[in-house]
Formats: C-alpha cells, structure tokens, sequence
C-alpha cells in the first residue's frame, strides 16, 4: 500500500508538473496574473507529492518491505537503521529519486520566498523548473520505477554493496545533488531571462544567493566524496580523475566562474551575455554528470549500447536541455543590451581572466573525460585517458589562476593600478619566496614540485590576508580603528577573503599529500614492529570480530614514537556475508594536520599479515580548505545585500511616505 | 559512488581472492629500482577496471602487470623499453597518459587552443569595444535608461512638491 501510495504521488507530481510547465509559461507572454500565478502554488504542491513519495520508499526501506523490488536488491534487515534509511539513495532509482525530491524542493523554495520578484520573472522561473521536473518524472516512471512489487516476495534482502555502508555515504549524495540540482535555480533564471529579453544587476543579486548555496553544496559534497574515498577504498588516495569524480568536478568549475562572472553584471552592469551563458553551462554539465554516472556509459561504450532505455533516455533529455537552452541562446543573446565598459587592468579583468581558466581548466576535464568515448565510439581505437593526463595539463592551467588570485579583489573598478596592487602584495610575495627557497635548501633533491606549490599556498593566503589587512588598515591605524573598520566590512568582503584564504589552504594539503608521503609496505608477524619517521608501530595481534550484518578480523597496533606510546591503532577487513566481499578499514592517526594512516591487506597462512603504512603530512589542510572555502561562501550568502535581496517594487514604498 | 562499483565489479568478475594493491612479495630489494617500478606503475592502465592505474589496483591482471614492469626493470630495460613493451602487447589503451599522435591531437591541444581561442575573443571585445566608445567612456557613468530617467523625475517630483 505505502509503495502503491508514493507510486501514485509521483504520477501527481508529474501532473502537477506539466501544469506548472505551461500554464505560467503562456501566462507570463499573456500578461495574464491568474495564469501566472499557478506557479508558485503547483510548485509548493509538487514538492509536497514528490515528498510524499520519496517518504514511502524511505518507509519501505526502514521497515525492509521485501515485496518492493528495489529494497530487495539493495537492504538487508540485519543492517543498521541508518544505512537502512540511507540505502534509498544508494542505488539507481532511489538516487533519481532523491534527484527530483531535491529539484521539488528548489522550486518550492523559489516559490516561497521568491515574493519580490518581478511576477513574470517568477513565473518564468518556475514554469522552467517544472519542465526539467516533468522530464526527469517521467524518466523516474517509465525507465526507473523504483516502487515495482515483486509477486513473490523473498525472506531477505541482498544487502546493499557494503563499500556503500559508511556514513560518508549517509551525508555525500544529497550535498552533492543539493549542488547539483541547486544550478537548476540560475539555469531557470537564464532561460527566464532569455525569454523576456531582459536582464539587469538585480536579475544578477537574485541570481547570486542561489548560485552561491549550489556551490557551496558541490564544494562539501565533493570534499566529503573525496574524504570518503580516501578513508574508505583503503590505499589512501584522495582524487583519482575518475570520470564520475570529474563529473562533479566541472559543474563546480563553471559554478566557481559563474560566482565571479555574476558579481561583474550585479556591481557593474557588464559581462551579461557570458553570464547567462556559464548559467545554463554549469547546469548542463550538471545533467552531463548524470547522464555519465547513471547511464553506464562510462563502463564501456557498448554496455551503455547493450541496455539502452534508460542511458537514450537522460540523452534524450540532456540533448533537449542542453541544445535547446543553447539554441535559446544564440537566438535571444544578441536582445540582451551590453553594459559598462571597463580597462584590461581592472576587478572586472581580474574576474574576466579567472573566468577564461576556470572555463579552459572545465574544458580540459570536459574533453579528457569524453574523449575516450567519442574516440571509441568514432574510431573503435581504446585508449586511456587518467590521472597523469590530468596532471599534466590541468594543473598548469591552475598555475596563472592562483597566482592572479590575490591581485583580483585587491584592484579598483573599471580602471585599476597594477603597480600599486604589486607593492601592497609585496610582503605577502616576499615571504612567500623565502618559503619556497627554504623549503628547497632543507629539502635537497626532494621532489621539485613541492617548494613552488608551497610557495603559491602561502602566497594565496597571505594575498588574502593582505586585501583584510588593507582594507581594515590594522597596520597602519589604532587597533581600535582597525577594528571598528573590519566589522564594518561587508560580509561579503571577508567571504571572498576566506573562500580564497582556503583554496590556499587546501593546496598547502595537496603539497603535503603528494609530494612528501611517505609509504612502508611490510609483511608482519604478531609481534613485529613497522617503522615509518620515527613511529614504531607494534602488531599486537589479530582478533576476530561480529558487526550487525558482518564478520571483521581487527589487527591491533600500538603506536610508538621514541619511548612513548601515543595510540592503539586498529584497521580491520569485514567479510560482509550477504554479497560475500570484503572490505578495508583503515585506520588513521591524526597528528597535528597529518596523519598516520594504516591500512590491512591479506592475511597469508603463516599468519603473517600484509600492512601498507603511510606518513600524510598535511593531509587534512586539503579538506580544511574546502571548509573554509564552503565557509566563505555561507558569510558572503549571509551578507546583507544579498539576504534583503532586490529592492521591494516602487509602489511598497511609495505607500510607505508620509501623507502629505 | 560508481568508483566503488567498479572495483567491486573488478573483484567480482574475476572471483578474485582479495589482494591488495603492491604486495610486500613484489617489492624489489633494490630501492631506486622499486621507486622506478612505483612510478611506472602509476602510468599503466589495469585494463579490467575501470580507470584505476595498475598501482592502485587490487586485481590478479594488475599485479601480474607490476611483477611483469618488475622483471622487465630487474633485466635492465629502460621506463620507454617498458613501455614500449606493454603497449606492443596491450595496445594505447594501457596507458593512462595517452601518447601524443593524431588521434590524440584533439585531446592534447584542446586545453591550449580553449585558452587562446578565449583570450583572442576578449582581447577583440575590447578591442571593438574601445573602437566604438572612446577611453574615457570608462571613466563615465552609463547614460540612464528610459525607466531610470522617468523614476528620477518622479523622486525629484516628489521632492520639490514635499
């Protein structure tokens, strides 16, 4: 009954959003407020149905309904009650439709605090929303109903995939699509936009908030995911290049220029074009990553070909999004009236220029992602496109883009002083380079790739702290002054700081992780000591273990440094029985902002055990700098401005005056 | 999310017993040698998962592949004989770094030719852009539109009448 009821909320939900597609559309080119006015009510109602349902599949799962087919084939009654409830999402149909409850749920919030926009702005807005809302309904019905019943109903479920039974998994997924699908809010905006023909700088304050929390989303959702892995898949990598990986990747770089471009068009009127144009661009290569992800298509080619209906079908929409937002585009772009103009050397050129390689940096995952497809599916030649690739060509686009950031908030509108912003980041670029030339002299013939990425870290935070420092005056007036200045700040303002203060941060990390690890892979016996940097690490002994719904062998390390015992360490193999695997625990060690990290492998018949011990220095500033990075973005959404909004229509304040 | 799937996949195929990746059995005792072999490892593809390099991987193909780039550097090949080998046997698909040749050239110039096709447009906007108005058009505010014009005589309306 629940899994019929939620079926059927979905079907609701599909009419609802057919109606909210079309009927504020016409009313919007009508000028007709009734008919406009049916968005913001269909929206509230289609969440709530798209709610109801997402509820009775999550019931399904809680309660292990085994006549539904998708709990059979993805929960176990012995597992946890949160992964239970998180198993909805673990899979194909329940991840799509947590996609569309996310999606309702934007929309919803469009229509409920959307109260000063333009009443066709709104209309438009929300009458694009349900037209992805429809395809994707539709998708969830006809290709991936995840309510079906099966006429015999087993015992037992087949578990979900127990590398999936993590709480990185609780929490990943949804922040990751509340990212996602959060750049449907500025691609409905653009489209909105395009077809009225009309676009200023409060399109562009309304527009940034939303803009902002998608990113701040795929920002925690991606550092989450890449923590997840790290401690998860057991040999301690953070970022692998893998396409479903670089899918989540470029949305967030289209996103981060699109932050940037958006604050030209509020501040200044310009660049209005191109920030239309990154605005469908990061929500089309949000559909791209999950056409990519739920397709198949990655796998091979030709599995994607074997078991079409539901991988044509995202094509399909993606196709019908993408081009004919794109076609919209080219046709309505020229009506849109350019704006103010600016010099080279300027804030807008600094943000024209972090726009150019952010967009080059998107394109180079965006090409090395699909190439190996279109190559194969051209030519039938397979070859590989990994990590060293990456490597070799995104990184060096990032070089310029770091190097420029401190310079970009530190530089005036329209007409800026290049000289004069070098000599105020003179003591940021001095330290900086000592650091770097330190950092070579103590480390010798270490890798070369470490002191220059140490420099550029510290460079980029001291950059931001300089633009604090220059515009709080702290060294140079009273403290007292200094700090009356800096809580008048705007919040906006010590956002930019911070987010630019934590990419900084992370690359200090990604120095730390990649060039100076070091790595001991030994074979063991009870007893035997591991060495690593001056850690011992004794291996107590192995013992067997019962978890809910699996077996674990937990081998038992203490750890040493000189005399002194710091920790127990514990990694651990689960054998989960269900599906019959195996997976690593591993154990870390955190030490300041490095860590220890230890993890098991097998288990030979002499009772030796292997171990792979890693030293990580660093390691954590690469997800610290993504939460301060998140964390600017939350101040700045917080900032006055952009809380208050637009400006309240004319008349509302007309009828505030005084009678005369 | 699929990362995990795919390994999985790879374990499953292959009824594997579980070993992880680079065993204490394969490390070579001659360290610069091992460092060589590591290096190597990361470039080779394990051709039945899905893109992890041999390194990383946990499949019987990819340590195979490590004891064979091992053997082959123990016998005093070069990294480029290595390489050479494996892609005679294995085809381009084994290499994570796609060579440069001409039906990589796309992928190989794309992050360049987007950067220079990029700036070459902003540097003609501007260009355009300056040609039309002259430099001092920067320094100025934008003339007021027509909505803008009529609510300033409305503001200033209403201060003259208060």
């Amino acid at each position: 009954m629940i899994a019929e009821a939620g079926h059927y909320a979905l079907v609701l939900a599909l009419g609802l959003a057919v109606v909210q597609a079309l009927v504020p559309m016409l009313g919007a080119r009508w000028r007709d407020p009734a008919m406009m006015a049916v968005a913001g009510p269909a929206a509230l109602a289609q969440f709530g149905f798209v709610a109801l349902a997402f509820a009775a599949l999550a019931t399904s799962y809680v309660m292990s309904d085994f006549s539904v087919a998708n709990v059979v084939e993805n929960s176990h009654s012995a597992m946890p009650l949160i992964y239970r409830f998180t198993s909805v999402w673990g899979n194909h149909e329940g991840s799509m439709l947590l996609w569309i409850f996310i999606l309702a749920l934007f929309g919803a919030l469009v229509a409920a605090f959307g109260r000063n926009l333009p009443a066709t702005l709104k209309a438009n807005v929300l009458a694009v929303q349900a037209w992805i809302a429809t395809a994707f309904l539709l998708f969830i019905l006809l290709a991936s109903n995840p309510f079906l019943r099966l006429a015999d109903a087993p015992f037992e479920g087949r578990d979900l995939n127990p590398i999936l039974q993590d709480l990185g998994l609780a929490i990943h997924p949804p922040i990751l699509y509340v990212g996602y699908v959060g750049c449907s809010i500025s691609f409905s905006f653009a489209i909105a936009a395009l077809l009225e023909g009309r676009i200023d700088a409060a399109w562009a304050r309304w527009v940034r908030p939303w803009t902002l929390a998608a990113w701040i989303f795929l920002t925690l959702g991606i550092s989450m995911g890449s923590y997840w892995a790290y401690y998860e898949l057991g040999w301690g990598g953070w970022w692998f290049w893998d396409p479903v990986e670089n899918a989540s990747l470029m949305p967030w770089l289209s996103a981060t220029a699109l932050l940037h471009s958006a604050v030209v068009m509020e501040k200044r009127d310009a660049l209005k074009v191109w920030t239309i144009l990154l605005a469908i661009l990061s929500f089309s290569l949000s559909l791209l990553g999950t056409f990519l992800v739920r397709s198949g298509v990655l796998t091979s080619v030709h599995t994607f070909a074997s078991d079409p209906t539901r991988g044509v079908f995202i094509l399909a929409i993606l196709v019908f999004f993408v081009g004919g937002s794109l076609a919209l585009f080219a046709w309505r772009a020229p009506v849109l009236k350019q704006g103010g103009l600016f010099a080279p050397i300027s804030r807008e050129g600094a943000l024209v220029y972090n726009n150019l390689f952010l967009t080059s940096a998107c394109a180079t995952v965006f090409v090395g992602t699909l190439y190996p497809l279109a190559l194969e599916a051209l030519t039938g030649d397979k070859i590989s496109v990994g990590a060293p690739f990456f490597n070799a060509t995104f990184g060096p686009l990032l070089v310029p883009l770091l190097l420029a950031m401190p310079f970009g908030p530190l530089l005036a509108w329209k007409r800026g002083d290049l000289l004069a912003v070098a000599q105020r980041l003179s003591g940021a670029a001095a330290i900086a380079v000592a650091a770097l030339v330190a950092a070579f002299a103590y480390q010798g013939a270490g890798p070369v790739l470490a002191p220059i990425g140490l420099g550029l870290g510290l460079f980029v935070i001291l950059g931001a702290l300089t633009d604090l420092a220059e515009r709080t005056q702290v060294l140079r007036v009273r403290f007292k002054v200094a700090l009356a200045r800096a809580l008048g700040l705007p919040r906006a303002t010590w956002g930019t700081a911070l987010a630019h203060l934590g990419v900084g941060v992370a690359l200090l990390g990604i120095v730390g992780e990649t060039q100076w690890s070091a790595e001991r892979i030994a074979s063991i016996k009870p007893g035997d000591v591991v060495s690593l940097r001056g850690y011992d690490l004794t291996f107590e002994g192995s013992v067997p273990r019962a978890g809910p719904n699996y077996r674990e062998l937990v081998a038992r390390f203490t750890v040493r440094r000189g005399a002194e015992t710091i920790a127990v360490l514990e990694p651990a193999k689960r054998t989960f029985a269900a599906r019959n695997m195996t997976t690593t625990e591993a154990a870390l060690l955190t030490r300041g902002v490095g860590q220890i990290y230890l993890s098991l492998g097998d288990v030979n018949s002499d009772g030796s055990v292997a171990v792979r011990l890693y030293d990580k220095p660093l390691v954590l500033l690469i997800w610290i700098g993504t939460l301060v990075m998140a964390a600017g973005g939350a101040l700045s959404l917080s900032d006055r401005r952009l809380r208050v909004g637009a400006p309240k229509p004319a008349r509302d304040r007309a009828a505030m005056q005084p009678a005369e | 999310m699929l990362r995990g799937l795919g390994l999985l996949l790879c374990a499953l195929v292959l009824l594997a017993t579980p070993a992880r990746a680079v065993q204490p059995d394969e490390v070579l005792a001659n360290a610069a040698l091992e460092a060589r072999a590591r290096e190597l490892s990361r470039e080779l593809r394990c051709m039945v998962c899905q893109n992890q390099s041999i390194d990383d991987s946990d499949a019987p193909l990819a340590r195979d592949l490590r004891l064979l780039v091992r053997e082959r550097l123990v016998h005093g090949d070069s990294d480029g004989q290595i390489i050479e080998f494996l892609v005679a046997r294995y085809g381009e698909f084994v290499l994570l770094k796609p060579r440069f040749s001409w039906h990589t050239l796309v992928l190989w110039l794309a992050p360049a030719l987007v950067l220079v096709a990029g700036a070459g447009t902003i540097a003609a906007v501007l260009r355009r852009r300056r040609a039309r108005g002259d430099a001092n058009a920067i320094d100025q505010a934008p003339p007021l539109t027509a909505q803008e014009q009529e609510r300033l005589a409305r503001l200033v309306g209403a201060d003259n009448a208060g």
